[in-house]
């Protein structure tokens, strides 16, 4: 290939390894290297330019499946070795693999600065609630009273939610997927076409250590009245109803948080139903806080709202403040108070 | 050197000629002694001086006023001659109050000159320092010369003229008694208030009352001059290569050297660091060289830091990372990493007394376990150590050189006293140096592309993501050999893990013979140091060869891997002994490489060995 070599759209196929995906069969990574194998034609990607990151753990194998660079780091990491691909080379297009322990126990500081920065880049953090690789204990999303090998009388600890966390460390998009959806690679392609930090929270299936832990909302068909998909523009309706949904999200102006309301014959505007403004950070806040059960898992993209960037920013000011400079490292160190010696003798 | 303060008198009123003096001024963490002491060395480089100095500050930024743990010092050693350590004894102490007194008089060489801030001396202040009388009435001074007087109420009479507060007056006390130290060493002042006039530029009040105490301590020592202790003395210039002279910090040298390096190599730098002491300052030095093609980061912690830098290295840049040794522990598990994936990268470690938190403040060699074995698994890393600030500038040339031939994390061993201390040095001529550009592989070779494929060095290919044709995936889990794949099988570690080992060792063939500073192979004693313990050893080395003594001084840069010639050295000398500032640890590494008697001479005080205390190991040595 060389410079003058046409651009050639790729398919799923040009983005697939010769090497033999090693997760257990039935595993929900399967899903989501198929989603994002679909997506990356669609968006435009080229495998040369784009790198996978990841930390340690079950999903952070997933760049050895990628036909693109990539680079399986260390637990927890990828945030940050991320961080300096990016500020090296602001041209790739930066994806992170990690999970629920990856980034939110041992990476927890990496991804909250990552965040808060707003380094351009997506990052998918795929939420088992359990640590599989190594064999099953729980993890900081497990939810209190998870019996694992280090929890034999259940877990004690308060889970933490993935999204409520990136909202809190200040992202600027967030979005929440689930491994057999459908919806996936619209998902994915809202999150490359965000720039800044791009955080998407992927519900995914551990079928040996916690299985169907999401049944009752993470699957394909049957469970409309507890998926909110959210679309910017649109009004927040779910349920089964052919005509967009029977139920609504509302706001309760008494309890000033949100509620579910009943829509008749379609009509969500009489009972307030809320209209989706992706922009609008205090509505996600209660979003992804909505405790599920008497509320739906909120789904799709919650929030997006840009920001510059990290690397914009900051290679911005290394062009700014060598404007007027030359880089002569010679004169640098001859710069500044200095003596000369002239035959063994020092003139000031 | 102490013993050179010689009182060879010519006459009343011209100034005493001394081969060298140490002086230490000491004071409160606020009195700001270590700038009075970095303008006055600067005064004594700007004068043709050789110098050393050793600044020695508490961890507390600002201590409790008048308090022993408080007190901040700064020494400097200036002679007409070579100069290598900060000096053993100081001949002149300036204490600015008590606590200063009753932590540092004790260093004095016996006849030495006190300096007093009477001022400072109340009961009050007495009591903080622990003083049951007043010093200078209970005789307890008596085999120094002392010269109290009231140096605050000087300084307020002097900037009266300002009207500042009694505080900010007060304030002026430093550059009062850098006036008159600059008039008792024959100096000239102009230099230090065009300082005055550009770091005030904005304050033209402070800038003048600063001034006016500088002039007024001067004036002090003229007047004062012909009655009691207070002499005049006057320094030689010492003879110096002809060139071009500046002073120059080992963070400073580091810093040019990391820039020198990368130029050399054709490469932008990219810099992950985390504030720590002794070592932030070479984040400071490089976040104002943006224009060399160098990004600054300052990351959430020391893993952030090391692993953006690997980063950067993948992504084609040199990174460069930078801590002193707790920080150093944090970044092990990415070292490991570095090493797994054959990436180059350096990293600089300005030691501190440990473990733990330690003596921040203050310097020691006791990372060198860490830098050569402290990692999981078999990680063979090269490791190198500048033994000067002017040293640590081919020493960073010398790291970046190795990261890159041999894709390989090199680590680059200073410490405190280096970092901060401050020598003149001649400006390097920076053609001089040969360039090693780096070639990064851009296009499929003949027999295809193999991520982890070997040139004769046993380095692999760097390409940069962004290249096509040459997509590939790299990892912490181990390599299959050439192919880079993941692979668990037992011949493969055992092969990758030599191959690891044979291309690290094999940066010994890129490295010159050691060689021996002073005396030659087959002397009776060597002693074998390395690291900022060069100057009090090349010094007692020197002095005891000139009475005769069988001995020779051996200073090893490259820890690791030594230079081929070392065994067959070492094994030339009938005794080796090995002076460092930890429990011995260079000294396991030579009995462990080369099966030799090697014999520890150790000291973990957080002060830097003194001349005397080598020459009298040397004496031991020999029995």
């Amino acid at each position: 290939m060389n410079d003058m070599t046409p651009i050639k759209a790729t398919t799923p196929k040009d983005w697939e390894t010769d090497q033999e995906v090693r997760w257990c069969p039935g595993c929900g990574d399967y899903a989501i290297l198929k989603a994002v194998q679909r997506t990356m034609p669609e968006i435009g990607g080229t495998p040369e330019n784009t790198v996978f990151i990841s930390g340690i753990g079950c999903s952070s194998r997933f760049p050895y499946y990628m036909e693109t660079y990539g680079f399986h780091t260390i637990h927890g990491r990828a945030p940050a070795v991320a961080t300096g691909v990016k500020l090296a080379n602001p041209d790739l297009d930066v994806w992170i693999i990690t999970g629920d322990g990856d980034a939110l126990s041992i990476g927890g500081n990496h991804t909250m600065h990552l965040l808060r920065r707003n380094l351009d880049c997506q990052i998918m953090l795929f939420n088992n609630e359990i640590y599989g690789l190594t064999k099953g204990q729980y993890s900081p999303t497990s939810r209190i009273g998870t019996n694992s090998p280090s929890t034999p009388y259940g877990s004690v600890d308060r889970p933490a939610t993935p999204c409520a966390f990136a909202l809190g460390s200040g992202a600027r998009f967030v979005a929440r997927g689930f491994d057999v959806s459908k919806n996936l690679p619209e998902v994915l392609k809202a999150a490359h076409a965000h720039r800044g930090a791009a955080f998407i929270e992927i519900f995914q299936n551990c079928i040996v250590y916690n299985k169907d832990v999401f049944e009752e909302f993470a699957i394909p068909k049957g469970a409309e009245g507890h998926q909110l998909w959210l679309r910017n523009g649109e009004p927040m309706l779910f349920g089964s109803d052919k005509s967009g949904g029977t139920k609504g999200i509302a706001l309760d102006t008494e309890a000033l948080n949100l509620k579910v309301v009943d829509v008749v014959d379609g009509d969500w505007q009489s009972v307030g139903v809320i209209v989706h403004d992706a922009t609008n950070r205090s509505v996600a806040h209660m979003l992804v806080e909505m405790p599920f059960g008497e509320f739906p898992m909120a789904l799709g993209v919650l929030y997006d709202d840009p920001r510059p960037t990290f690397n914009d920013v900051v290679l911005a000011q290394n062009v700014s403040a060598s404007v007027g400079k030359t880089a002569d490292l010679g004169k640098l160190l001859a710069k500044g108070q200095t003596w000369t010696v002239e035959d063994g003798h020092p003139e000031v | 050197m102490a013993t050179a303060f010689k009182e060879d008198h010519t006459g009343a009123h011209t100034p005493v000629h001394s081969d060298a003096v140490v002086v230490r001024f000491a004071g409160d963490s606020g009195d700001g002694m270590q700038l009075t002491g970095g303008q006055f060395t600067l005064s004594a480089a700007l004068s043709g001086n050789d110098f050393a100095t050793f600044p020695d500050f508490p961890a507390e930024i600002r201590a409790p006023i008048g308090t022993l743990f408080g007190v901040s010092a700064f020494q400097i050693n200036f002679g007409s001659s070579a100069i290598d350590t900060a000096g053993d004894q100081p001949d002149v102490l300036v204490a600015m109050n008590p606590a200063a007194l009753q932590t540092n008089v004790g260093a004095l060489r016996e006849g030495g000159l006190i300096i007093a801030d009477t001022g400072e001396f109340n009961q009050r202040n007495l009591d903080k320092a622990k003083y049951s009388s007043n010093p200078f009435e209970d005789g307890s001074l008596a085999k120094w010369q002392v010269l109290a007087f009231d140096i605050s109420a000087l300084t307020l009479e002097a900037v009266k003229p300002f009207g500042m507060g009694n505080k900010d007056a007060l304030r002026c006390k430093n550059m009062w008694t850098l006036g008159l130290a600059l008039w008792m060493f024959d100096r000239d002042r102009q230099p230090i208030i065009d300082w005055l006039n550009a770091k005030f530029a904005k304050n033209q009040v402070l800038a003048d009352a600063n001034i006016a105490a500088l002039n007024a301590g001067h004036a002090y020592g003229e007047t004062a001059e012909l009655s009691g202790p207070l002499k005049q003395y006057h320094v030689d210039a010492a003879p110096a290569p002809a060139g071009l002279y500046r002073t120059v910090t080992g963070a400073e040298s580091i810093s040019y050297g990391l820039v020198a390096g990368a130029q050399l190599a054709g490469l932008k730098i990219f810099f992950g660091g985390y504030p720590i002491t002794p070592a932030s300052a070479i984040l400071h030095h490089l976040s104002r060289l943006k224009e060399y093609g160098i990004t600054t980061f300052q990351a959430e912690d020391e893993i952030a830091a090391i692993c953006s830098a690997i980063g950067a290295s993948y992504a084609g840049q040199l990174g460069v990372t930078s801590s002193s040794g707790p920080g150093i522990a944090l970044k092990g598990e990415a070292m490991g990493l570095a090493i797994m994936t054959e990436l180059p990268l350096v990293i600089v470690n300005s030691q501190r007394g440990g473990p733990s938190t330690g003596l921040p403040t203050k310097t020691e060699q006791s990372d060198l376990y860490q830098a050569v074995y402290g990692r999981n698994g078999d990680a063979p890393m090269p490791v190198i150590s500048a033994r000067s600030p002017v040293d640590a500038f081919d020493c960073a040339v010398e790291a970046v050189r190795i990261a890159v031939e041999y894709m390989t994390p090199v680590m680059l061993l200073t410490d405190g006293y280096i970092a901060n201390a401050a020598e003149p040095w001649l400006v390097p001529d920076l053609e001089s140096y040969k360039p090693f550009p780096v070639e990064f592989l851009e296009s499929v070779p003949e027999d295809g592309f193999k991520p982890y494929s070997r040139d004769h060095k046993l380095k692999r290919p760097w390409v940069k993501p962004g290249t096509p044709g040459l997509l590939h995936r790299i990892g912490g889990i181990e390599k299959e050999v050439d192919t880079g794949h993941i692979n668990y099988g037992p011949a493969n570690h055992q092969a990758m893990t030599d191959i690891r080992s044979a291309k690290v060792n094999g940066v010994a063939d890129s490295i010159p013979d050691q060689i021996v500073e002073q005396g030659g192979s087959g002397a009776k004693l060597a002693v074998v140091g390395w690291g900022s313990t060069y100057g009090p050893i090349k010094q007692a080395v020197r002095r005891k060869r000139a009475e005769g003594v069988d001995v020779a001084h051996i200073h090893i840069r490259h820890i690791w891997p030594m230079p081929k010639n070392m065994g067959e050295l070492l094994k030339s000398f009938d005794h080796i002994i090995v002076p460092e500032m930890n429990t011995g640890q260079l000294k396991t590494v030579l009995r462990d490489q080369f099966l030799v008697d090697a014999k520890p001479v150790n000291k973990v005080s957080g002060q830097p060995f003194t001349i005397a205390e080598i020459e009298a190991a040397i004496e031991s040595a020999l029995g």
